[in-house]
């Protein structure tokens, strides 16, 4: 079975100019919003409400959280504690606004006497045994670290790249990566989707996947420059994303058929995960076709650049 | 096949072998137990102790699958985690505070598999919950050090500025501040403006003065408080952060609650006791300059008469319990240091720390040791544990600190950041105290006041669908590639479900932490895996569209392929690695499924395919190729 001609020759190249400017379009109004609207932290990076509820007898953690979502608190994490008759929830004072004062602090024992209103709705002997703030989960290292292991990545790759081809396909490849990133970044933003630490893992994930998709089309052009007798680059560019537009397509179908089945019955749980990725492979797909090549065009590439290195004797050269 | 060698066909079979066996444990569902060890001189768990907890258990009719002695513990097995929680509550009664009690999940993988180290993956805090721990944190325990060192700053600012004071000392009650007495009011003064000059954040007030006794009283300032009580929880729940990686465990749940407290969930946990050991204990260093004291002399007079020397104190030999004189001056404790290792000495043969020291509390111990050459140098080993008291009939905790010296030798040779100490009672006590002080010391004192056994953060049926999706999605892949590359898409399927079966196994031996967000960093490393397979095929396909012939076809679509898919790996792996070193709970368990992953698909995308392409395709003539 073949769904892609095979033959097709699309001139992706011709039409730099305008995905260029789309990238950087979408590049700006990525940043733009993450400036403006910020991303919508989960309770991992934010920390909340944590309370203890004592039952006289034994409850099945389901109710709890049954009737948590029945009252609003949707993303309330309910935990039994010790045997079976005591609880305890954490969530974002935000899930109940009332309690939300307008200076933005929260007032404890209002928020603590809704949720035992809706937990009391349904059972009588739910009794409060403690409330508090918590803290976040993840410390604040954590975002120097992220910072670090960034750099780190992007710097890696780049040696990599420039040492296996060339200086010019490291900078477009690093290039792309940031445009993949914060376009996702931008869309998770635009959507006010709850940023946790599963879609920072799926962000970060992101970047190796879409390296992944770059790296076949550059292999490609390294290929199809040593073995073409006369090399004009844009042809070349064009016929290595032309060549490899099926492989490029049915890798992003096939892993994307699997998040799509976490994101569609996978739950509150993977599904943040799941569509952070699907974002993810449909933005990095498009880049490696769109946006990846025409930088490397424009920096430069030529066939000379990337012939493998002749090992010369330096003896021989020597001598008259 | 001649280009497919034998050797390496059977490197696939042990390796597809190895899979299997070492993901097999993840089948055996774990039981609930109740795991108890003997403290620092309790009697050892033995026959009598497994008698014991027996006996209370029988007399409360609780239930249990056996009470076993295993090693230095004992573990008792329960059928649920309902009668481990009231199983636990009957032999913390029954021991008293001599025996740890912890509870403990119990591998049922078969002795045979055991025998061969393989253990099932530990489920995370998410899907099986875990042990849940709530400290205090002492605060009035860090204000007090906090005075302590600025009397002690205070004492050596007034001698360098030649002020003559009477004492210099904290006011009897703790945390009212310093006490200062002088000999006159104008030395008074001049003491009251330098140390305010200096300490920005102490207040300095006159207190009530006598003719020859002119008060002075320096209090921290309330900011100043808390400020301190802020940054000692801070750095309590890093140092904590820092000993729970340690521990190996991974994507545990630490978190500040309220004023003074932490949450600590550590999901999986194999050693309850040594986590909890790990996490509560409060164990440090001091080097202390010693006091020249030929034979003892001096110490034991001083311990038969009580009179100790106003700068010294009075300290006992870890082991041999003889009286030593040290000096209150400290020169450098556990906090200053970087790196701590165990290991033995090789002169003495005793168990040892290897130290190193910051810049700060290296420049300290070199100017002291170059200063000093041929005087003692004392290590005190200070330890805070927690006794329950009934006091008016309510059980209160009070801290209890222990110091005693392990070590008090000549200084031979100037030293500065690298050094070794000795003295130690054990290899084990070694290791324990090296990983306490790399992990950092607790700025404030903690307690462990609750822990128990917490829930799944995640439901039932939420776990379900999440397991329905996984499963959904990997039959849909395996279908599409059946669908669209044929044979080759079959041969694909088998080596993405041994990839699963391998990367499952690795991180089992590994000891990875499974949760719901790693499942689906495992679902995504497999829908990435298929890429190298994709590569291969559409390869393959190309060249049979160029005219080569099928063998020449599979042939040249692996060597043109490989180049392209070790380099879209390696730059791929790149990325895994950054996601490890950020070290962080769950981020770092993705990245480690990632990496693995990617190495696994590399095998079994590559190397397994061919295999099984050589060995369908090997012996016949083709005439066409099913991809």
């Amino acid at each position: 079975m073949e769904i892609f001609n095979h033959n097709s020759n699309i001139p992706f190249l011709g039409m730099r100019k305008y995905s260029i400017a789309i990238a950087i379009f979408l590049m700006l109004a990525s940043i733009a919003l993450i400036a403006t609207k910020g991303l919508n932290y989960g309770l991992d990076f934010t920390g909340g409400v944590s309370m203890r509820v004592d039952y006289a007898q034994p409850v099945q953690v389901a109710d709890v959280r049954a009737a948590l979502t029945h009252g609003g608190l949707r993303d309330a994490v309910v935990q039994s504690l010790g045997g079976t008759r005591e609880v305890t929830i954490r969530f974002q004072p935000k899930e109940d606004p009332g309690a939300v004062q307008a200076n933005g602090k929260v007032n404890l024992d209002r928020v603590a006497a809704d949720v035992m209103k809706m937990l009391q709705g349904v059972r009588p002997d739910a009794k409060l045994k403690g409330r508090d703030f918590v803290s976040a989960e993840v410390g604040a290292e954590l975002k120097s670290d992220g910072t670090l292991a960034a750099l780190f990545v992007i710097l890696g790759i780049m040696a990599y790249l420039w040492i296996r081809f060339e200086r010019r396909f490291a900078i477009a490849a690093v290039a792309t990566e940031i445009h993949d990133v914060l376009v996702t970044l931008g869309i998770i933003a635009l959507v006010q989707r709850e940023f946790d630490m599963t879609v920072l893992a799926s962000v970060l994930a992101v970047i190796g996947y879409s390296i992944n998709d770059k790296v076949v089309v550059f292999d490609r052009i390294r290929e199809l420059f040593r073995l073409a007798r006369k090399a004009e680059p844009e042809e070349i560019l064009n016929r290595s994303i032309n060549n490899t537009l099926s492989r490029t397509i049915i890798t992003s179908l096939f892993t994307s058929i699997t998040m799509g089945a976490l994101y569609f019955i996978g739950g509150a749980v993977v599904s943040g995960f799941a569509v952070t990725m699907l974002i993810g492979i449909l933005v990095g797909t498009l880049s490696s076709i769109f946006v990846a090549s025409p930088i490397l065009l424009w920096l430069g590439v030529s066939k000379k650049d990337l012939m493998p290195v002749t090992r010369d004797n330096p003896e021989l050269a020597r001598r008259p | 096949m001649s280009d497919f060698p034998r050797w390496k066909y059977a490197l696939v079979a042990l390796v597809m072998l190895f899979g299997v066996l070492y993901a097999l444990p993840n089948a055996f569902i774990p039981l609930s137990a109740v795991q108890v060890s003997a403290n620092h001189g309790a009697a050892p768990v033995d026959q009598a102790l497994q008698q014991k907890v027996q006996s209370a258990l029988t007399s409360q009719h609780i239930p249990n699958d056996g009470v076993q002695v295993q090693g230095d513990h004992l573990l008792v097995a329960f059928a649920n985690t309902d009668v481990q929680k009231s199983g636990s509550d009957a032999i913390k009664a029954a021991l008293g505070d001599d025996y740890t009690v912890a509870f403990k999940l119990e591998s049922t993988v078969p002795g045979w598999l055991r025998a061969i180290g393989a253990r099932s993956m530990p489920l995370g805090l998410d899907l099986q919950g875990g042990v849940h721990f709530l400290m205090q944190v002492d605060q009035s325990g860090v204000v007090d050090k906090q005075e302590s060192s600025y009397a002690d700053d205070i004492r050596s600012l007034l001698r360098e500025k030649n002020i003559r004071y009477e004492s210099v000392a904290r006011d009897a009650k703790g945390g009212r501040g310093i006490v200062v007495v002088l000999g006159s009011a104008k030395d008074r003064s001049t003491a009251s403006d330098l140390i305010a000059n200096q300490y920005p954040d102490i207040n300095v007030s006159d207190g009530p003065s006598t003719s020859d006794r002119f008060v002075l009283n320096a209090v921290i300032k309330p900011d100043k408080l808390r400020s301190i009580a802020r940054d000692a929880i801070t750095q309590n729940l890093s140092t904590l952060r820092n000993r729970i990686n340690a521990l190996g465990v991974s994507e545990p749940l630490i978190q500040q609650q309220g004023e003074d407290h932490i949450v600590v969930d550590l999901a999986g946990v194999q050693d309850p006791t040594e986590a909890k050991k790990l996490i509560g204990t409060v164990a440090t260093l001091q080097y202390r300059p010693g006091v020249v004291d030929v034979g003892g002399h001096l110490a034991a007079e001083a311990a038969r008469t009580g009179n100790v020397p106003p700068e010294d104190a009075l300290y006992y030999m870890r082991g041999t319990k003889q009286p030593v004189l040290v000096s209150k001056k400290i020169i450098v404790t556990g906090n200053e240091l970087t790196n701590a290792n165990s290991g033995i000495d090789s002169r003495s043969g005793t168990p040892n720390v290897s130290v190193t020291l910051n810049a700060t509390g290296a420049r300290k111990m070199l100017d002291f040791t170059t200063d000093n050459v041929g005087k003692p140098m004392a290590v005190v080993y200070v330890e805070t544990t927690y006794d329950t008291k009934v006091v008016d009939g309510k059980e209160v905790r009070v801290p209890r600190v222990s110091e005693s010296v392990i070590n008090d030798a000549t200084i031979q040779s100037p030293f500065s950041n690298q050094f070794e100490t000795s003295g130690l009672g054990s290899p084990q006590e070694a290791h324990e105290l090296a990983l306490l002080l790399k992990g950092g010391a607790f700025a404030a004192p903690v307690d462990i006041v609750e822990e128990g056994v917490i829930g799944a953060s995640l439901g039932q049926d939420n776990i379900k669908t999440g397991f329905k999706a996984v499963l959904l999605g990997l039959a849909l892949v395996l279908l599409a590639a059946a669908i669209y590359y044929k044979l080759f898409g079959l041969v694909a399927d088998i080596a993405l479900f041994f990839n699963l079966v391998i990367l499952v196994a690795v991180m089992s031996m590994i000891g990875v932490t499974l949760t719901m967000p790693g499942i689906a960093g495992i679902v995504l490393t497999l829908g990435m895996a298929i890429d190298a397979n994709v590569l291969i095929c559409e390869r393959v396909r190309e060249e049979l569209r160029n005219g080569s012939s099928p063998h020449a076809s599979i042939r040249a679509g692996y060597e043109k392929a490989w180049s392209t898919i070790l380099d879209a790996n390696v730059t791929h792996l790149i990325a895994a690695l950054a996601l490890i070193t950020m070290g962080s709970g769950a981020i770092k368990g993705f990245g480690v499924t990632l990496m693995i992953g990617i190495l696994t698909s590399l095998f079994t995308s590559v190397t397994l395919t061919h295999a099984f392409t050589a060995l369908i395709h090997g012996h016949r003539k083709l005439k066409t190729l099913s991809v």
